[in-house]
């Protein structure tokens, strides 16, 4: 081979070896993306049963159950819709009642969610910016009663 | 009357930063030796303002002066003092003012150690990191100054966020600072060599020494936050493709691929332009990481600024700095080309393609840590992407990266030879063939795929590493005159290499052999886990410096014997009603054992997180190799030799002119 040919190889392995790499990165990034959703999005759109997702949203005061071992239920909601939530595990430090959290996990066929992680903020103030968006698209005005406190705390 | 003082001290540094970047330039195109010398005495001014300003907000700090916000906001009366001292970097405005104060140590450092650089080059560098400098001083002043008085001031303060109050962050931040502002260093190296057109192989050996010193308090910084977050998050995990870690890893990525193709200017004087690249670009990933964490944009623990002028300013500054690097680089790079032949199979060649996958593997970060921000931002849709994206990506892209470690050292200069590098790494690739299976089943008894392909992986790295070291000592008749010829530079790129091995072998070990549960356990009931006995006690209040906490006793047991006993706390931290859980560690180099409490239920009966984490530590001990690794790469004789030498030339240089 010529010194040009040589150097047409490299630059063609090169240009294969880049375009593998982002069509794998591609793949492994639509597989494991998950998209986000509020309650109401979650009751009003269509969603295939079992596909993994994260649910935002506020833990319904006084909806908080605990069952056998570390079963534990509570409400989720976004002033508009509630979907109830079930997780088995500990919970992070900060999950209270009127908190805002995100959940991953999946609906499953009666339409209950079960959790697989549940994340809470570390600042009592904060609420993930996710589901204060939600929160705020839902209801503009804060006029939210039960959420009042948490969603004027997360403005400013 | 002190923090008016700070403020004022921060003021003086932006105009000796805007004096520092503008009069050297003025000397280069003036040709004027006084004007450009004054980059140092600059250089210098500016430490000593920024010092004392940083000082007096410790002060403040110190002596509870609630009536300045940023204090109320973070300390508290009942503060232990050692965490009133760190709290100055616990929250936005503090760590700024943190960041520019390392910014001024690295400049200072600069205009310390580079009198033996050309007056030109020197005064140029410090230029540019003037003008770095300026545009945080301006963020700082026109957007988040930790000085802001609070009328009326409040009787006690907010209290510093107890998940700060840890010795693992007490020294996080500095490292990784030291870490994200050193490779600025690097960049106004690459600038001024733009500006000078002087990019050559001496060039390269300036840059290099700063650069890997950079790096290597970035290794450390990241190494020390994933412990931090093990430890003190109560998740048991080391890593978590949080943003804000990739927002660290990124330029962690730029800048190893940035410390290789160095070394290609130097020896080979190669990849100029690609060096240069490489050096705007960790610099860059450091801003975007800067910008990222600071700016709020987030969903992320670390996101406690959500400021839209600061993160409007950030960007803007982010596109000025990038922008103007990237045309001035368009401008000037193709001029500097040089053109050399590469052979492939050399190891200039295999470090080329060393920095391909890094810089695959750092844009496969970018893409999963700002796509879904865009995403966001644009309207299109909300979602993230898990630690399984990066997982794949990762695996992928540090397969090639091992095969390339090994070779890094037998692999010659300009030319390599198949059958001498066969010939060489036949031991090593021996060895990590049997390792690959018999380790996973010496340690754990089984194996798995993951287990096998990380000490195949590791094996290879350290014994490949190891064999050049070995080779170099053997060609001594004595093996200590043998150990003392082998340069530090040499060490240095041995142990770093050791270091990535011992990595490989501890992630595979934790994510291979791992175990955790979650347990409700009454008292006096127990749960068996990786073959350990963990025996839930009983719980009991136990009161702290400033917190109260429930804390619970663990008895561990193994083959029937008691082998530890463990502490978890869930405290309550009554400044700010947070409560934090505590987790509780038996640490061993082969196994950690990890308890944390969850709640208490109305029975008496707890829920506990336990895990069983093989071979952690190793993650954390090849991250110190590296650490050590590039202090002695970094300390390498050549360097002062080499700087002594072209003094020298410059001198008579000067002389004849004169």
């Amino acid at each position: 081979m010529t010194k040009r040919q040589k150097r047409m190889v490299a630059v063609g392995a090169l240009v294969l070896g880049v375009g593998l790499a982002a069509a794998l990165g591609f793949t492994a990034f639509r597989k494991n993306m998950m998209y986000f959703y509020t309650p109401s999005d979650l009751l009003t759109g269509k969603l295939a049963a079992g596909a993994a997702l994260q649910l935002g949203g506020l833990v319904e005061k006084g909806s908080l159950k605990r069952g056998e071992g570390l079963a534990i239920e509570f409400v989720m909601s976004d002033c508009h819709n509630a979907v109830p939530v079930h997780y088995e595990g500990v919970l992070p430090d900060l999950f209270r009642e009127g908190q805002g959290v995100i959940a991953t996990g999946h609906m499953d066929a009666q339409n209950v969610f079960v959790a697989s992680t549940i994340l809470a903020k570390h600042d009592e103030n904060y609420m993930p910016p996710n589901v204060a968006k939600a929160v705020g698209e839902v209801d503009g005005k804060h006029s939210c009663a039960p959420f009042k406190s948490v969603t004027t705390a997360s403005s400013n | 009357m002190i923090p008016e003082l700070g403020h004022f001290a921060v003021i003086l540094a932006l105009g000796v930063a805007l004096l520092q970047a503008i009069v050297p330039l003025l000397g280069w195109r003036r040709r004027d030796a006084r004007l450009l010398s004054f980059a140092g005495s600059a250089a210098q001014g500016q430490f000593l303002c920024i010092a004392a300003a940083y000082a007096c907000l410790t002060y403040c700090f110190v002596t509870k002066d609630f009536s300045v916000a940023y204090v109320a906001e973070n300390d508290h009366s009942q503060l232990p003092l050692i965490y009133r001292i760190t709290a100055v970097w616990g929250a936005h405005e503090g760590s700024l003012l943190l960041w520019v104060l390392i910014l001024s140590g690295w400049t200072l450092a600069v205009s310390v150690f580079n009198r033996r650089l050309p007056l030109d080059m020197s005064a140029l560098v410090l230029s540019v990191l003037g003008m770095v400098s300026t545009g945080f001083y301006l963020f700082i002043l026109l957007t988040s100054s930790p000085f802001t008085r609070l009328v009326p001031a409040p009787a006690e303060g907010h209290d510093l966020n107890p998940i700060l109050q840890d010795p693992g962050l007490a020294i996080h931040p500095p490292m990784l600072y030291m870490g994200y502002v050193g490779f600025s260093v690097a960049f106004a190296f690459a600038i001024a060599a733009l500006i000078t057109g002087r990019l050559d192989a001496a060039w390269a050996r300036w840059t290099r020494p700063w650069t890997t010193t950079a790096w290597m308090f970035l290794t450390m910084g990241i190494t020390l936050g994933s412990w931090w977050a093990y430890k003190e998050l109560g998740w048991g995990g080391w890593w978590f493709w949080d943003p804000v870690e990739n927002a660290s890893f990124m330029p962690w990525l730029a800048g190893t691929a940035l410390i290789h193709s160095l070394a290609v200017t130097e020896k080979r004087g190669l990849l100029k332009s690609w060096t240069v690249l490489l050096a705007i670009l960790a610099f860059s990933l450091s801003l975007l990481g800067t910008f990222l964490v600071r700016s709020g944009v987030l969903v992320s623990v670390h996101a406690f600024a959500s400021d839209p002028s600061r993160g409007t300013f950030m960007l803007a500054f982010m596109a000025v700095v990038v922008g103007g690097a990237l045309t001035l680089f368009a401008w000037r790079a193709p001029k500097l080309i040089t053109t050399g032949e590469l052979q492939l199979f050399s190891r200039e060649g295999l470090l080329l393609f060393n920095n391909l996958f890094l810089v695959i593997a750092a844009a496969a970060v970018l893409a999963g840590t700002l796509l879904p921000l865009v995403l966001d931002v644009l309207g299109i849709t909300k979602l993230s992407v898990g630690p399984p994206y990066y997982n794949v990506v990762f695996l992928i892209l540090i397969a090639p990266l091992f095969l390339l470690v090994g070779l890094a050292a037998v692999v010659p200069w300009k030319r390599g030879d198949w059958r001498e590098t066969a010939r060489r790494l036949k031991v090593p690739a021996i060895i990590a063939v049997i390792l690959m299976v018999v380790l996973p089943f010496a340690l754990h008894g089984r194996t798995t795929l993951l287990a096998a392909t990380g000490a195949l992986f590791g094996c290879w790295a350290i014994f490949a590493a190891a064999q050049d070291v070995w080779r170099r000592v053997r060609a001594k008749p004595e093996w200590r005159a043998g150990l003392r010829a082998v340069p530090r530079a040499v060490w240095g790129m041995t142990l770093a290499h050791i270091g990535l091995g011992i990595w490989a072998l501890g992630v595979s070990g934790v994510v291979s052999f791992g175990d955790e549960k979650d347990v409700r356990l009454a008292r006096g009931a127990e749960t068996e886990l990786g073959g350990y006995n963990f025996r839930f006690q009983e719980a009991g209040e136990q009161a702290g410096p400033n917190y109260t906490a429930q804390q619970g006793t663990v008895l561990v047991e193994h083959g029937g014997k008691l082998i530890a006993t463990l502490h978890p706390q869930k405290r309550l931290y009554p400044s700010q009603g947070t409560v934090l859980t505590e987790s509780s560690i038996d640490a061993g180099l082969m196994r950690d054992l990890y308890v944390s409490l969850g709640e208490s239920y109305d029975d008496g009966s707890w829920s506990l997180r336990v895990y069983y984490k093989p071979m952690i530590r190793f993650i954390w001990l090849g991250g110190i190799f590296m650490f050590f690794g590039g202090l002695l790469a970094a300390s390498d004789r050549r360097y002062r030799l080499a700087r002594a030498a072209e003094r020298r030339a410059i001198e008579i240089a000067e002389g004849a002119v004169a």
